[in-house]
């Protein structure tokens, strides 16, 4: 469980972090969720005691300050980007902190085994494209099987595809009953991750909730660029339900909320008006 | 940041990385090779004669070495030592490592041991490709004394190795780090000197002073040090080393090596205390 109370950072005048509370209970997973510059990293970085910090944080009863050592084995953490240790190869990094966490050489194999990593094992960690040193940083993280993950940013350098795949990972170990904190801005993916979003801004928590319920709860809205040969009938349909819609050469703009786009196509079709392509403008 | 134990185990780990990353880089090659160069040079148009007195073979090449070392050791110390900290904080790697259960003593004197291995390696390659090039030309005589002084120069690179990473610890950026370690380098080496004379020349410092301070500064400890023992006494310097042993008489030597002793223990004492309290990587 991670109990954080009153938690405030500040690096000289500017606070980054702002009487933050939050409780994680064990097995859960919550998303830091918020633009850049909220403080998200900064959380992680208190937890795992990388910086100072005013207020406490108690990861399963242990005081992060004074017992870093003790909190910091039941935690893997993922960094936003592994671009450190460019020269070293892919095995020797994991070695590395293997040896620096007692851990068996067989568990480095079988860790390279899970992640699909066995063909890139000799590789330096520069010749690895985004997706697979996000795999490499996440393999160092689970060396120990830890309870708890913290997972920064971890799909912000990936391209669609690796991070299709990195998300289908972090939702294996999420139901493999691991505590995951992961902290984010894309607020589809916190959907698919996590039980429970503390959305921050400017340092401070403004929100808490689950994903679901996050759009609305912040009044967060997107465009819908409605593909339709029907732009007119569409037009029309959408203004008298309400909503803000706009003409476009190849069909109409709707305003809606980010987590309910389905209802306004299904206010479309109800009313008959064939789509032919959906995309999401923000 | 925290009370926890320090565990050896995990210093000798982060030192054997760091020992493995820093014979590794660019920094320790160009080093590496600027003085096992210019060591075999010097050593080759060296040895048909020297100024020095009563030395021949091995003793002759440590003469002729100590110019070198206390020009280009001192800032191969310097310079790993100023990147040996803020260059992985810069780069995240440090996060990455204290995201490990270790503490900030074990990193430290891990970067600190690995790199003062790494330093002995370059102190060795040079003084080793003398010592092969003086085998083959000349008499085997003063092995010893090469060697203490192979000794000596290797504690004036580790007494390097702990300032620059004070600098380390204490500066922002790489570079901000490099720029004052290259500062203190000129201000060790050349300025040192050169300020001393005329601040004792507008000054009238007595000469007393003027030895005290002269004696402060690392590189000329070292120097002082490897002439003696190379000589035997200070009498080839004239009467700055005539003044030298008339003072400290048989203590010289004592003095000497305190005086490295101290600079090899205070600036990395206090680099790690800085490192250590620092609440912020």
């Amino acid at each position: 469980m991670i109990e954080v109370v009153g938690l405030t950072k500040a690096y000289g005048q500017a606070v980054v972090v702002d009487g933050l509370d939050m409780s994680i209970a064990d097995g859960e997973s919550v998303a830091l969720w918020g633009p850049n510059g909220a403080g998200k990293t900064t959380v992680i970085r208190c937890i795992l005691g990388l910086v100072g910090y005013r207020g406490t944080i108690a990861v399963d009863g242990l005081d992060a300050r004074s017992q870093g050592k003790a909190v910091r084995r039941r935690i893997g953490y993922v960094p936003q980007e592994l671009s450190f240790y460019e020269e070293m190869a892919s095995i020797d990094l994991l070695d590395y902190s293997a040896s620096l966490r007692r851990i068996p050489a067989a568990r480095v194999d079988e860790v390279i085994d899970l992640l699909g990593l066995g063909d890139h094992r000799h590789k330096q960690v520069r010749e690895l494209s985004g997706g697979l040193k996000q795999r490499l940083g996440l393999a160092a993280a689970l060396l120990p099987d830890p309870p708890i993950l913290l997972l920064d940013e971890p799909t912000s350098n990936l391209d669609a595809m690796a991070r299709q795949s990195a998300i289908r990972l972090f939702e294996e170990l999420r139901h493999q009953g691991r505590t995951l904190v992961v902290t984010s801005h894309h607020i589809e993916e916190v959907g698919m991750l996590v039980d429970r979003v503390v959305a921050m801004e400017a340092g401070r928590k403004v929100t808490e909730c689950a994903p679901f319920d996050l759009a609305d709860r912040l009044g967060i809205r997107v465009w819908l660029h409605v593909v339709t040969g029907d732009g007119a009938a569409a037009l029309a349909t959408l203004a008298e339900a309400g909503y803000d819609v706009q003409p476009n050469s190849r069909g109409v703009l709707v305003e809606v909320s980010a987590q309910q786009k389905g209802r306004a196509v299904e206010v479309l079709q109800q009313a008959g008006v064939r789509i032919d392509d959906l995309e999401v403008w923000r | 940041m925290t009370s926890e134990r320090a565990e050896w185990r995990l210093v000798a780990i982060v030192g054997h990385k760091e020992l493995k990353a820093a014979t590794a880089s660019r920094w320790f090659w160009m080093w590496v090779v600027a003085f096992v160069g210019l060591a075999a040079v010097l050593v080759a148009v060296a040895l048909p004669g020297s100024r020095i007195a009563a030395q021949a073979g091995f003793g002759r090449t440590a003469a002729s070495l100590v110019t070198l070392v206390q020009i280009i050791v001192p800032l191969m110390g310097l310079t790993l030592g100023a990147l040996a900290i803020a260059g992985p904080r810069e780069r995240g790697a440090l996060r990455f490592l204290l995201s490990h259960p270790v503490n900030r003593t074990e990193a430290f004197w891990g970067i600190y041991l690995g790199h003062a291995a790494a330093l002995a390696i370059a102190a060795g390659a040079g003084f080793g490709v003398a010592g092969v090039v003086t085998a083959l030309r000349g008499v085997p005589a003063g092995v010893g004394t090469f060697l203490w002084i192979a000794m000596l120069s290797w504690v004036l690179a580790v007494a390097m190795l702990g300032v620059g990473m004070l600098v380390s610890v204490l500066s922002g950026r790489s570079a901000a780090a490099l720029g004052v370690a290259v500062f203190v380098w000129l201000l060790l080496v050349f300025i040192g000197d050169l300020g001393l004379m005329g601040t004792a020349a507008a000054t009238r410092m007595p000469v007393a002073v003027l030895f005290g301070v002269a004696l402060a500064n690392p590189v000329e400890a070292f120097r002082l040090a490897s002439l003696t023992a190379l000589a035997g006494s200070l009498d080839a310097l004239g009467p700055a080393g005539t003044y030298a042993i008339d003072r400290l008489g048989d203590r010289l030597g004592v003095a000497l090596l305190s005086v490295l002793a101290l600079w090899v223990a205070v600036p990395a004492i206090v680099a790690w205390r800085r490192f250590a309290g620092r609440a912020d990587l």
